[in-house]
């Protein structure tokens, strides 16, 4: 631990510095895996793109699930269903009105792609408030078989027949069902530059991109500045969330997390307060997963089952449950090295060698092996099978964190629950102050 | 700033609680009375607490049965019995941590039966722990500073935005300023910074008691203060609840240690399978000989 603690203090710039730091890090080492196997430009801009997108995604969500977990204990399993409850609000609000001949079997209400954000972060925090009502009554474990009875519930609700499609004000709206949804709205980077009146001059600067990447750059850049965007929203985040949870608000969850009923007892309003956390929770992994799928073309229930939010654990539990900053780069760790890492390996050793044919099944696999002690087939069935081994190689990470670091890369850090810094410096100007006093002078500041 | 009445220092009455009670203030010259910054207790009705046929049952044993007994303001009184003879459960039924089956609470001349835990703290009626509860994962400056009623960064929308932050700000720093205050009266000023799981068993004792206070309470229910403390904190405990007594603060105390409640309340209530068996001084308990009975099962 102070081996860690000590090189987290030696870094410049306190946490923003240590967050910076580490995503440099991992850039770096994808970047140079990159160039190592001859990736070109193209794929190269692709990768820090995609790998920008999940590691933003996964940090938003920590984040929100360290407010629930982390800061109140709230034991919420249904994360993926809130993200889902976002995302389809969103584009039934946003998306175009039904016109007959086009592509989407339904319509939205036609409104901007803003509003649609602001209804399914809203819708979101409501349906937060329907769980938490009659959950929070309860105790701990309540609450998460609640929330992934929830979660399932919306699953099984855009899935359903009833909710595909249906008229409202005399418009053809609906869910899409288990086909899916297309969400046909305008893209909401030209949704967000238009606003300002910038399309034209994003458009130019996409083109001076040719100079790097040849032939039509838009998707590398869109995907780039995305990225970004998204990086801007973690900071949001970060910043909402380091507000609440140094204040006395932060406190009171702090304290329901540790002992509800001293809370209680000390005159706090325990259920209100949870209420209130577990709604601001909500809401934003109901943004986190709407900025997670509105680009992304069209959304089927069935990308929302539960592994998702085991995932955004995952993220929590390496960071560091109760620290934000811990959030953070749980979520970049967990995105960089666990979700896209082994693809990325993949992808990277199918271009190194693209003669190499796996075997077929286990059998032929192992084969030669025990025959001939050639191990190569192994190898290559093992590296195409990543994506199975991946739960694999995630299972085996939360073993060993158990074992040897229960508290995450941050977790058991001091994050002071107060709106001023809580330290013995002070300590010993008051004391002086008071020493001051009660020889009988008034030291007052 | 200037309307906290400046912290520790600030207004000391210099009349020692000596005597009183045989209190020696003898290892801190510094500590002397405590300014809450926050007015002190409320002056009001003479019986602040008054119970009155408290029942309830757990299936079918009734762990309190018809029990009325009050509290006089100012005093320190003792509420004793036997195991199992419903002290805790009365405890718990008097600030709202279970539900009675008959009966009243009136606290300060209004009935709190069957109100919230919470809203009961708030009216100045707080309990402390049998078992000691402090929030381990907060340090013992973040315990403390949770305590004080009604913050105003307790709304989320103002600790998070912009300009209204300031506020909140500004009365953290006034409540650190009476924290401080309140941790340096109780000599555990040197620890602010431990997480309050690293403390011993009678530091969290203090901290629990000096946490009740910062909420500005009337009256303190403490359950078994001195269980697992040492015989010298136990004193400097004991010195500590005699001196906010004298500040008008009413105190109602659970405890086994008959010695120590003889000696130290000048009322003493005994409960005995739910019942209130008697009241009085400490040396009519000592001569009553249901009581005597009630301990010892009859065998004297």
């Amino acid at each position: 631990m102070s081996v860690r603690d000590d090189l987290a203090a030696r870094i410049p710039g306190g946490d923003t510095g240590l967050i910076l730091s580490i995503l440099l890090i991992m850039y770096a080492a994808y970047v140079l895996v990159g160039v190592g196997l001859g990736y070109s430009l193209r794929g190269q801009f692709n990768t820090i793109a995609v790998l920008t997108f999940y590691i933003a995604v996964f940090a938003m969500l920590a984040l929100a699930l360290n407010l629930h977990w982390g800061y109140t204990g709230l034991f919420n399993i249904g994360i993926v269903g809130f993200m889902a409850i976002g995302i389809y609000v969103m584009a039934f609000v946003s998306k175009p009105l039904y016109q007959p001949g086009g592509a989407a079997q339904v319509g939205g209400l036609g409104l901007p792609i803003i509003v649609g954000m602001i209804a399914g972060t809203v819708a979101a925090a409501l349906v937060g408030l329907v769980v938490a009502l009659p959950a929070l009554r309860l105790r701990a474990d309540y609450l998460a078989i609640v929330t992934i009875a929830m979660s399932e519930i919306v699953r099984f609700s855009f899935l359903s027949g009833e909710l595909q499609q249906f008229r409202l004000f005399g418009e053809r709206v609906g869910f899409g069902g288990g086909s899916g949804l297309i969400l046909d709205f305008t893209n909401p980077l030209e949704a967000f530059f238009g606003f300002f009146g910038l399309w034209d001059a994003y458009l130019g600067f996409v083109d001076s991109f040719q100079v790097l990447v040849p032939n039509n750059p838009k998707p590398v850049v869109d995907g780039l500045v995305y990225g970004v965007v998204l990086l801007v929203f973690v900071a949001a985040f970060y910043w909402l969330l380091k507000r609440t949870g140094e204040s006395p608000f932060g406190r009171v969850l702090k304290a329901i997390r540790e002992d509800e009923d001293v809370a209680n007892s000390l005159g706090k309003n325990t259920n209100r307060f949870k209420i209130k956390a577990f709604m601001l929770g909500c809401a934003l992994m109901g943004l986190a997963g709407i900025l997670w799928l509105m680009t992304s073309g069209a959304v089927t229930p069935n990308f929302f089952r539960p592994r998702i939010t085991f995932f955004v654990w995952i993220a929590l539990i390496i960071g560091g449950a109760g620290s934000n900053t811990g959030s953070v780069l749980g979520g970049a760790v967990f995105a960089a090295l666990l979700y896209q890492g082994p693809r990325y390996l993949k992808n990277l050793i199918d271009a190194a060698l693209p003669n190499a044919s796996a075997p077929s099944g286990f059998g032929p696999a192992i084969a030669p092996l025990v025959s001939n002690v050639d191990p190569t087939p192994l190898l290559l069935y093992t590296i195409d099978s990543i994506r199975q081994l991946q739960l694999v190689f995630m299972g085996l990470v939360l073993i060993w964190l158990m074992h040897n670091r229960p508290e995450g890369m941050l977790g058991h850090r001091k994050e002071t629950a107060a709106g001023i810094p809580l330290t013995a410096s002070q300590a010993r100007d008051k004391t002086a102050e008071t020493d001051g006093g009660t020889t009988g002078g008034e030291a007052d500041e | 700033m200037s309307d906290v009445p400046s912290s520790a220092g600030g207004e000391i009455d210099t009349d020692e609680p000596d005597g009183a009670a045989g209190v020696p203030d003898a290892d801190d010259a510094e500590s002397g009375s405590l300014d809450l910054g926050a007015g002190g207790p409320d002056v009001g009705e003479p019986y602040p607490l008054e119970v009155e046929n408290l029942r309830k049952s757990f299936g079918g044993i009734t762990a309190v049965d018809d029990a009325s007994f009050s509290v006089e303001r100012g005093s320190l009184t003792g509420l004793i019995g036997p195991n199992g003879a419903g002290k805790s459960t009365t405890f718990n039924l008097i600030t709202g941590m279970l539900q009675p089956d008959a009966g009243s609470v009136t606290f300060d001349g209004e009935e709190i039966t069957g109100e919230t835990p919470h809203a009961i703290a708030n009216r100045g009626l707080v309990r402390t722990f049998q078992i000691a509860r402090e929030l381990q994962e907060m340090t013992v400056l973040e315990n403390m500073m949770l305590a004080p009623k009604f913050q105003r960064g307790e709304a989320l929308w103002r600790s998070v935005t912009p300009g209204f932050r300031d506020d909140v700000i500004e009365q953290e720093s006034e409540l650190l300023e009476r924290v401080w205050a309140v941790l340096e009266f109780f000599e555990i000023d040197h620890i602010a910074e431990e997480y309050a799981g690293n403390l011993s068993g009678g530091q969290r004792k203090l901290l629990e008691l000096a946490r009740a206070l910062l909420t500005d309470p009337d009256m303190l229910l403490l359950d078994e203060p001195f269980a697992g403390v040492n015989p010298s904190l136990e004193r400097r405990l004991l010195d500590h609840i005699h001196e906010l007594r004298e500040q008008g603060y009413t105190f109602l105390l659970v405890e086994h240690d008959m010695d120590l409640i003889m000696e130290n309340c000048e009322r003493v209530i005994v409960l005995h399978q739910g019942q209130v068996l008697t009241e009085g001084s400490p040396d009519e308990i000592q001569a009553n000989e249901e009581v005597i009975e009630a301990y010892l099962g009859g065998n004297v």
